[in-house]
């Protein structure tokens, strides 16, 4: 009965968890192509180095080393969550303790210690959020829902490891009451005896560990279905994000192949104005005004970021009092991608819902406020480019709508009509040479 | 006094074809200040005898500042116009001052057909010096000075180069004093992105303000830099604080051109 129970919670849970991945696919998908696919060799080293190895992380060592602890903790428990699926599912109990031995004591200590560690580093981040008040973790733009997740996350992370000292600390209980010798391992043969020492009976104490039990793996199972909803999917993002990456220099910026067919046609006057352009050559809009304007990598930083509000705390426009803040970018751009995404599953392909990304979520004094410095894009430690996002919006405003701050309408009517953003005439280019 | 330069319509014509070409920028040619710098790295390239050249009245913008701004209309009018032009003269190397030119022509002219080897003037004076055609007077002008170093955005995060400028301050007889925030996590100076022509957003500081006291509290006695954006905007900052009689703001080019003693 236990196993028919656990069979059927296991594949509910994954299903329903592969059904909601299939909409962030759907949903990144939404965006327009862009080659990201060749020099393979430096994308895996990228992806090891920052998403494995969490390089970036360790520009701000203590919270680096808090949030290894977490991760440690969470890559290393799924050798545990295996073994509790192969004993969820044959009613085995324990079952890799029978091949490995005393090596299984080594391994559950090891999970043990790191599970101790990730539970500092939780109260730690709950601490740093609610009691420290961290200006970056406590900014407009995280009240309500998304302070919620990170709090909920970090709870959920607490139960977690409280269910597993339950369910190992009740069996070590046990195993003492029974035979005075215990698993060994290495925290629960202390705590366990500590918290669950007074009780004298076996069959509570199995109950106990079957609560453990049963505990983790709905926890995980809720966590796991509780992520495509949460900023904390960056824990699986990460890796294709990074991989992903940009490899060019941070400040070369896109060409726009569409302009470039244009402009020459322009400066060519041997071409053929009545050509046909090439199928492609034509985009629907110069620059982006909604989601569906941005790459599909444009969509997986969105998708990526945990709102950490790194790139944030970097930026000279945000430090100064300004609008702009990278990580609302970011945010934004997610909220309506799966906005328009849900919208489109229900209404069709085709369908519009008359918002955009560009005047719903992103005004445009945050656009004109960023000073394209890369900052952000320099401390985001999964390598989301909020720049690129905050410049094709600002070559839609520009382009397409031909809404300029009026300062900057003269700057380019200077380059267009001298050759320099200031009124100065190119036969003055030279004067220098001649003055003292 | 006029000094020694020729254009390459000049070279051309006379059958000669330079090294590099010194792409001086619109900074360096129209602004008061940066037509200093423009100066102290001709004299450089003069004293060492480097084969270049400038395009004179041929130059025109690159283009970066309308592509930061949005319009790649504008932007790709100016670089095709220009990418003929250097075509045209056949430019293999360009070395400028201006880390905003230098960008523009390393990384976004090639998909436009502009390929060059384009350096910035840090790496092209680091590289004079090491191989031995400029040395450095015993003249004390740095002596016992404090100078830090503020990495233009362009130069650094965007292109990677950190060292090149740093490595020539060390060459001074000076010490080399880091701000809290530097190299990859340098702050602006607040021009990028087109901010240069246009007025600050609704805010509660300037970032040249925010970015000047760094430097100021590093005790500096030179904020030096790389680009001629940031030497106006670290110039006002200085003038904010009215520390124009104790700090200066100066480009490497002429901190080495003093230093050289030209």
């Amino acid at each position: 009965m236990q196993q028919l129970i656990f069979g059927v919670l296991t594949l509910t849970s994954f299903g329903f968890f592969a059904f909601n991945l299939r909409k962030i696919a759907q949903n990144i998908h939404m965006g327009l192509p862009i080659n990201r696919t060749d020099r393979k060799a430096e994308r895996w080293r990228t992806m090891l180095l920052v998403a494995l190895g969490q390089k970036k992380m360790f520009s701000r060592p203590i919270p680096a080393l808090l949030h290894l602890a977490l991760y440690a903790a969470f890559v290393i428990t799924q050798i545990e969550l295996i073994e509790i699926l192969v004993d969820g599912l044959s009613g085995s109990h324990r079952f890799f303790q029978m091949g490995l031995g005393g090596f299984y004591t080594f391994m559950i200590s090891f999970i043990e210690i790191l599970s101790v560690l990730a539970f500092i580093g939780t109260l730690a981040f709950l601490a740093r959020r609610n009691m420290l008040k961290l200006p970056r973790l406590n900014m407009k733009e995280l009240a309500g829902w998304p302070k919620q997740d990170a709090n909920l996350i970090l709870i959920m992370e607490i139960v977690l490891i409280a269910c597993i000292f339950t369910m190992n600390g009740a069996d070590e209980a046990a195993l003492q009451l029974k035979s005075k010798f215990g698993h060994g391992f290495l925290i629960s043969s202390f705590v366990g005896p500590l918290f669950f020492g007074s009780i004298q009976d076996l069959h509570t104490l199995h109950l106990l560990e079957q609560v453990g039990w049963w505990g983790h793996i709905i926890m995980v199972y809720t966590f796991m279905n509780y992520l495509p909803y949460s900023k904390h999917l960056h824990i699986f993002m990460a890796f294709p994000n990074t991989f992903y990456s940009k490899l060019e220099p941070k400040g070369q910026f896109t060409n726009m192949a569409s302009v470039t067919n244009e402009v020459k046609l322009m400066l060519d006057p041997n071409a053929d104005p009545y050509a046909a352009p090439a199928a492609d050559a034509v985009p629907s809009r110069f620059g982006a005004k909604d989601v569906t304007d941005l790459t599909w990598k444009n969509l997986m930083d969105a998708y990526s970021c945990t709102e950490c509000g790194r790139c944030t705390s970097a930026c000279p426009a945000n430090a100064t009092g300004k609008l702009l803040s990278p990580r609302k970018i970011m945010m934004d751009t997610r909220d309506r991608m799966v906005e328009l995404g849900d919208f489109k599953r229900k209404n069709g392909s085709d369908s519009e819902d008359g918002k955009s990304l560009l005047g719903n979520y992103i005004t445009e004094e945050e656009l004109w406020a960023c000073t394209s410095c890369n900052a952000c894009v320099q401390e985001c430690p999964v390598n989301i480019d909020p720049l690129s996002i905050i410049i094709d919006l600002r070559r839609f405003l520009v382009m397409e709508e031909s809404k300029v701050p009026s300062e900057l309408t003269g700057m380019l009517t200077n380059i267009e009509n001298n050759g320099a953003p200031w009124q100065f005439a190119p036969t003055e280019r030279m004067n220098w040479a001649n003055e003292e | 006094m006029s000094i020694q330069v020729r254009t390459m319509a000049d070279m051309m014509a006379s059958g000669e074809s330079p090294d590099i070409l010194f792409w001086v920028g619109c900074a360096g040619s129209f602004d008061d200040r940066a037509k200093k710098i423009t100066k102290a790295l001709v004299k450089i390239l003069n004293h060492c005898k480097v084969n270049f050249a400038v395009l004179g009245t041929e130059e025109s913008c690159t283009g970066d500042p309308a592509k930061r701004a949005g319009n790649e209309f504008t932007f790709q009018m100016q670089a095709l116009m220009n990418i003929e032009l250097l075509n045209g003269y056949e430019v293999k190397k360009i070395v400028t001052a201006c880390p905003h030119c230098f960008n523009t022509l390393k990384n976004e002219y090639p998909e436009l057909g502009g390929n060059y080897e384009v350096i910035h003037h840090t790496q092209l004076i680091q590289d004079l010096i090491n191989t031995g055609k400029l040395a450095l007077a015993d003249n004390g002008t740095f002596k016992g000075k404090k100078i830090t170093f503020h990495d233009p955005c362009y130069l650094g995060r965007a292109n990677d180069v950190y060292e090149a400028p740093r490595d020539l301050i060390e060459k001074l007889d000076a010490a080399l004093v880091e701000m809290k925030r530097c190299k990859t996590n340098g702050l602006c100076c607040g021009a990028g992105g087109a901010q240069m022509f246009k007025e600050a957003e609704k805010g509660n500081k300037e970032i040249n303000v925010e970015r000047t006291e760094d430097a100021i509290e590093t005790s500096a006695n030179i904020i030096a830099t790389g680009c001629p954006f940031c030497n106006t905007m670290m110039t006002d900052g200085v003038k904010h604080f009215e520390k124009e009689e104790d700090v200066k703001v100066m480009d490497i080019a002429e901190l080495i051109a003093n230093a050289a003693d030209l």
